[in-house]
């Protein structure tokens, strides 16, 4: 188990209090002006030494992202972006950062502009989380009252205006050409990609855009050194990571841990085991609801980083961990999941808006055990025809939970829906579920 | 995708009141120069807020006119993003989430609750037009399973009993406590802390 001393929030569960005082206590804004007079050079090689990989689910290195940025301010501003947009289901880590550990996050927001130099810096936050983005907004108050932001920020000669903008419900304004649309005012569909945000974005100028989490632990690792920071976890997965256990435990929680931590540790240890023992488990989503699920049998010596997820097939995402135990329908799980999807894509692209209304239903009907044999490999095609044929990553998030599904479940839903299919001979009709396949009488 | 209607019986005319109108100055210049079509969520925002939660056409019209956009942005703006009303909604407007960490800690006896209190159906007004309802896509608060957002506020852990409760205080015009409803402080593994525990007990 990480050691107190190396957990980066300590005021996780509010045992402190959020305000500036108490903030300034547990080591915030103690030393800003020292860190940033050591040069953006500096501070962003320091943040590639880390190994650094964003926390928002794509797990691209932070420290190589902020090195896009154009090393000279042309005639466009540049702008800083953070992405507090948390919708993922199973995630629900930065409305903690947000509500109680708000300086840390502004004060990784000046270090971050600074280093990218950007004068401006957008906070997105979900709609939902309007009492969060309260909070937030008095800590930005404090900051500026105190002169930590605003003009020669704390100090740094630099100058810093953050500005809070809502969202309004829409899961698809995490991707992050999605969010830029959103602030800019229209409806949040992404852009094609490149050119990417660090050259073209918000407002066709640089941007950068970093999640809640990788922001807000910049400053730490600043202060105690990238070594320290890269000795915890292993190579190329280093640091700590926030991991939000929901589901069917015994003790939900957030939890700051060690990357690379078993799943078994992090679920006996601090979620107080499966409800009915881990006996009764039955599968896990280890990284919010786009990643495919794991079944019980690996979880047993899964550990929980990026690469070692991947090898299995899944991902670390968000570090959402849902605990599904064996009294639940795993099958109606995921087609809940397929509704959230359905509900939630844009409508940009042909493939998501449709497939993703395909997948919901078909497993809707699997889950009550309507459907016919042959569909199980249908719905693995219809996966594969969204998967990869969508202008942003929301046709894989949508896609792999199912195949998730499939992979490690496929007899399961076999089980249930065995009733013949319609058309009797294979004649290799293509996917598409064409009106002729529909004929009852045929 | 979601769809969305706007409402049938719709008022003439829409004007910001000059709280709302201060309120979108300022929301204005947090943007660069030329940029103020940025605000237009803001905007719709603190229109919902001034005619009792819901948005009006007549209220988007007014809007595209005030960041001097084409109607139709605002419109597309509108019913794109599903925290928007665009038919009234009671006065207390009930969010259940029933995405599947919520579901599988026993969301649907939220939504049961909230059909025998308020309305058989979802978006329908209760018997004394106070109360209204409806199920939502993930809230943010999976390890405080199940949630419901009540106006801003969450509330947390909650069971069958405890939503009637919460339901029941509601209708005589209070406001229950947000937060976990069992008792714990924030997220926290109750009764089961090993992290931190020299800051809890200081």
């Amino acid at each position: 188990m990480l050691k107190d001393q190396d957990r980066i929030f300590k005021n996780l569960y509010n045992d402190l209090g959020s305000d500036i005082n108490s903030s300034q206590k547990r080591g915030d804004w103690i030393n800003t002006k020292e860190l940033t007079n050591k040069g953006r050079d500096w501070i962003i090689n320091e943040i590639k030494d880390s190994q650094l990989r964003g926390r928002g689910g794509a797990g691209f290195p932070t420290g190589l992202k902020w090195s896009f940025a154009p090393k000279e301010v042309g005639s466009r501003p540049h702008y800083l972006v953070i992405n507090a947009d948390e919708s993922e289901p199973g995630t629900c880590k930065d409305r903690d950062l947000l509500r109680f550990e708000p300086h840390k996050l502004i004060e990784g927001c000046l270090i971050s502009s600074f280093a990218v130099q950007a004068h401006v810096c957008y906070i997105y936050i979900r709609g939902e989380y309007f009492i969060e983005g309260q909070k937030l907004q008095a800590a930005i108050d404090e900051a500026y009252d105190k002169n930590l932001i605003g003009k020669n920020a704390a100090g740094t000669g630099w100058d810093l205006d953050i500005y809070i903008h809502y969202g309004a419900g829409a899961y698809i304004c995490g991707e992050e050409t999605a969010l830029l649309e959103s602030i800019e005012g229209k409806k949040g569909q992404p852009r094609l990609k490149p050119p990417f945000p660090a050259l073209i974005g918000l407002y066709g100028c640089p941007t950068i855009i970093n999640n809640v989490e990788t922001i807000a632990v910049v400053p730490t690792i600043l202060r105690k050194g990238s070594k320290w920071f890269s000795s915890l976890g292993r190579e190329k997965n280093t640091g700590t990571k926030i991991f939000c256990i929901s589901g069917n435990v015994n003790n939900p929680c957030n939890v700051e841990e060690e990357m690379n931590i078993p799943l078994k540790e992090l679920i006996e240890i601090h979620a107080g085991g499966v409800i009915g023992g881990w006996d009764n488990l039955q599968a896990v989503i280890p990284g919010g609801s786009s990643m495919p699920l794991i079944p019980k049998e690996k979880c047993e010596t899964l550990t929980m980083d990026f690469d070692s997820l991947m090898a299995e097939k899944s991902g670390l995402g968000t570090a959402g961990v849902v605990v599904i135990n064996k009294d639940q329908d795993i099958i109606k799980c995921m087609a809940r999941i397929a509704r959230f999807y359905k509900h939630e894509s844009c409508g940009q692209c042909t493939p998501c808006r449709e497939g993703t209304g395909w997948m919901w239903r078909m497993l809707e009907r699997m889950s009550k055990g309507e459907a016919t044999r042959d569909e199980v490999d249908m719905l693995g095609d219809v996966t594969n025809q969204i998967a990869g044929h969508t202008i942003c990553a929301f046709g894989e998030g949508s896609s792999w939970p199912v195949q998730g599904l499939l992979r490690h479940f496929k007899k399961e839903i076999k089980e249930r829906n065995k009733f013949d299919p319609i058309v009797k001979e294979n004649k290799n009709i293509p996917y598409l579920v064409d009106q002729h396949l529909l004929d009852k009488n045929a | 995708m979601s769809l969305k209607k706007p409402a049938k019986d719709q008022p003439e005319n829409f004007e910001f009141s000059s709280s709302s109108l201060e309120e979108a100055k300022t929301i204005i210049a947090k943007y660069p120069e030329g940029k103020q079509q940025s605000a237009v969520m803001a905007l719709l925002y603190i229109a919902q807020r001034q005619n009792d939660n819901w948005i009006p056409l007549a209220a988007m019209k007014y809007i595209a006119k005030f960041l001097d956009m084409p109607y139709i942005k605002v419109y597309e703006v509108a019913t794109f993003y599903s925290m928007y009303n665009l038919s009234p909604v009671g006065k207390y407007f009930i969010q259940v989430c029933t995405t599947t960490p919520c579901m599988i800690r026993g969301a649907n006896k939220l939504v049961e609750a909230c059909k025998e209190k308020i309305s058989e159906n979802e978006s329908e007004l209760s018997k004394d037009k106070t109360c209204s309802w409806m199920e939502v896509e993930c809230l943010g608060a999976c390890v405080n399973a199940p949630m419901m957002q009540i106006n801003d506020n969450y509330y947390e852990d909650l069971d069958k009993e405890k939503t009637l409760k919460i339901l029941e205080s509601l209708f005589k015009g209070e406001t229950p406590k947000p937060g976990s409803y069992r008792g714990r402080i924030n997220n926290e593994p109750e009764n089961n802390r090993k992290t931190l525990l020299d800051l809890k007990n200081a």
